[in-house]
């Protein structure tokens, strides 16, 4: 392969990280909040608010079964709006973010709902605030998880990316269609996804290796 | 089966009296109460097409300050409403919950939250939390409280030495025993230095000799720190070898409550009347039981049940009965307990009925133990 190319993967390759990482941190920032809220705003929890998690569930639910291209397309003007232009990998991380935040959000209530409600309680009894109990109770139990979540979040993220080059976004994805794909380049598309694969690995790795150490539950038994 | 049931007489004879101690009282009569109940009841309302339940009803009573009180009762007696209505995790449906002088019902947000601070809770699945070290599950309380670092500190060490497991200071649950866990959640119920120790069923989930260590925790506490203990059980056992005083829940109702001795001496509803049977059996064994007749055989015994109740009852009373009525008399089964100083139980006695004069020396020796004021009951004869 000649240097060109190779060059044109380490630029794609950076591009996409750089999409990837950037809407994981902004969707986590949205996502994990949004998904405490859900897990913990039901009829007689923490934060009881029952027609507020219903409105934001459908919300949840409404961004998460659009279709990704086509929610790239669709919130175009609110791209422009926010990110100054419509067009290249900073306005890619609109779309992705605007995606990635309702499943980080679904991801964490299902994590935050496996902590034993006897914590909960337990924390109460001895006069924690609800702040108190997200923060020094539900998160930190359910830390495992929620890397775990945060894992498979980055995971399908790099998978959504390959989508953005519709609007000029970059990245490997965009980079396989147009040189493998649309130009016949097979040992282009190749070295795409081997470095896709190659990426997801390193991250579900790292993931599992972070989960492992922070989870203290099964340790020596 | 023939009865000649003597019960009538609802004092102890050899028994010591007890009304000199401090004991439950109705709500209005108990100036020094840690904790009071005043005309509370309370009703989880029909959702979701499940009725509503009346958990608790027109509860009346109060907790001596400094004393270990036993709630006993049926799964759902109400005893886990009961006891999360005094730290103000449930709210009464009426009346008022007063904990140490506070009405604690009628508290809300911040103010709730302080006032829980003087109330500890220890659970029956310990409810520690996996992500931290036993020490730091200890300083929970203290964080939320928002005591200083070097004093959290000192306090945890003092705590783990308190509950004996000062070596297990940077284990993780998942590295503890059973008993070894409870010890860090009493620890950690009683960081914050409360006045009232709620505990929920909080050795059901062990092992018998490791509850025996743990409810001997709970009463050096109590006695050396004077923390009110107030334990929810549906074991007697429990309540047997830790409370002075009960409270016997039945269907959202208190339906006994007072002295361990009296109540489990004299108890009056059927309720507490099972309990007790767990302890001293109310059952003759089977080999027994399956050999008893009606009518007198030749050359046979009457089978007489005695129960005994109070301190020291029973202790002579065989040799006391063979003794004064000259008889040679035998024991068939006994079976006495302890609970709370009193002697509980019953023995059962085999008296000879001789050649001739046999239905003589049966009521011979029911009129001895009715001058004595011993329950006695004549069950038949065995040959």
């Amino acid at each position: 392969m000649s240097p060109e190319l190779i060059n044109l993967i380490v630029q794609a390759t950076g591009e996409s990280l750089y999409m990837v990482g950037l809407a994981a941190l902004i969707g986590t920032a949205f996502g994990l909040p949004l998904g405490v809220f859900l897990a913990t705003s039901r009829k007689g929890e923490l934060f009881a608010a029952p027609v507020v998690n219903r409105v934001l569930g459908i919300v949840v639910n409404a961004t998460r079964s659009t279709p990704f291209i086509i929610l790239v397309v669709a919130i175009i003007p609110f791209t422009r709006l926010v990110a100054g232009t419509s067009i290249g990998s900073t306005a890619a991380i609109v779309p992705l973010t605007i995606a990635s935040a309702p499943f980080i959000a679904r991801l964490v209530e299902a994590a935050i709902r496996e902590v034993d409600a006897g914590l909960i309680e337990t924390a109460s009894s001895f006069g924690a605030s609800p702040i108190q109990i997200v923060l020094k109770v539900l998160i930190p139990e359910a830390l495992p998880g929620l890397l775990l979540a945060l894992t498979l979040a980055v995971v399908s993220l790099l998978g959504y990316s390959a989508m953005v080059g519709a609007v000029g976004g970059g990245g490997l994805g965009d980079l396989g269609i147009r040189y493998g794909y649309q130009r016949f380049m097979p040992e282009m598309m190749l070295a795409v996804v081997v470095v896709l694969i190659a990426l997801v690995q390193l991250v579900q790795s790292a993931g599992d290796y972070l989960a492992r150490r922070v989870n203290r539950r099964l340790r020596h038994r | 089966m023939k009865a000649a049931s003597m019960n009538a007489h609802p004092s102890l004879a050899i028994g010591q009296p007890i009304e000199t101690l401090e004991a439950i009282s109705p709500a209005a009569t108990a100036p020094d109460a840690m904790v009071r109940f005043e005309g509370i009841s309370k009703t989880y309302p029909a959702y979701r097409g499940k009725p509503g339940v009346n958990a608790l009803q027109n509860i009346d009573f109060a907790i001596p300050r400094g004393s270990i009180t036993g709630v006993i009762g049926r799964s759902g007696a109400g005893k886990s409403s009961l006891v999360r209505l005094i730290n103000g995790l449930e709210r009464p449906t009426s009346g008022r919950v007063v904990v140490d002088n506070s009405d604690i019902s009628a508290l809300a947000g911040r103010d709730l939250r302080l006032a829980q601070r003087s109330i500890g809770m220890i659970f029956q699945h310990f409810n520690l939390l996996s992500s931290r070290t036993a020490a730091d599950n200890i300083a929970l309380p203290l964080e939320i409280a928002g005591w200083a670092k070097a004093d959290i500190r000192a306090r945890v060490a003092e705590l783990l030495a308190l509950v004996g497991i000062a070596d297990k200071h940077d284990r993780y649950p998942s590295e503890l025993s059973g008993g070894q866990k409870q010890r860090v959640g009493i620890a950690r119920a009683l960081a914050t230095r409360p006045s009232v120790l709620l505990s929920d069923e909080a050795t059901s989930a062990l092992d018998p000799q490791t509850t025996r260590a743990i409810l001997d925790l709970l009463a050096n506490i109590n006695r050396e720190l004077g923390v009110t203990i107030v334990l929810i059980t549906h074991e007697m056992s429990v309540v047997r070898q830790l409370a002075r005083d009960v409270v016997v829940l039945d269907a959202g109702h208190v339906v006994e409550s007072g002295h361990v001795a009296d109540i489990f001496t004299h108890p009056k509803h059927p309720i507490t009347q099972s309990f007790l049977a767990e302890v001293i059996g109310d059952s003759l064994p089977v080999s027994l039981a399956s050999r008893i007749v009606s009518e007198p055989p030749a050359g046979g015994q009457a089978v007489i049940r005695v129960q005994v109740r109070g301190a020291g009852a029973g202790d002579t009373l065989v040799a006391r009965l063979a003794r004064e009525l000259g008889l040679d008399v035998s024991l068939l089964s006994a079976r006495i307990d302890e609970i709370g100083g009193q002697h509980v139980g019953s023995l059962t006695l085999g008296i000879p009925l001789g050649i001739s004069s046999g239905e003589d020396a049966t009521t011979r020796t029911l009129a001895w133990l009715s001058q004595y004021q011993f329950p006695a009951e004549h069950l038949g004869y065995v040959a």
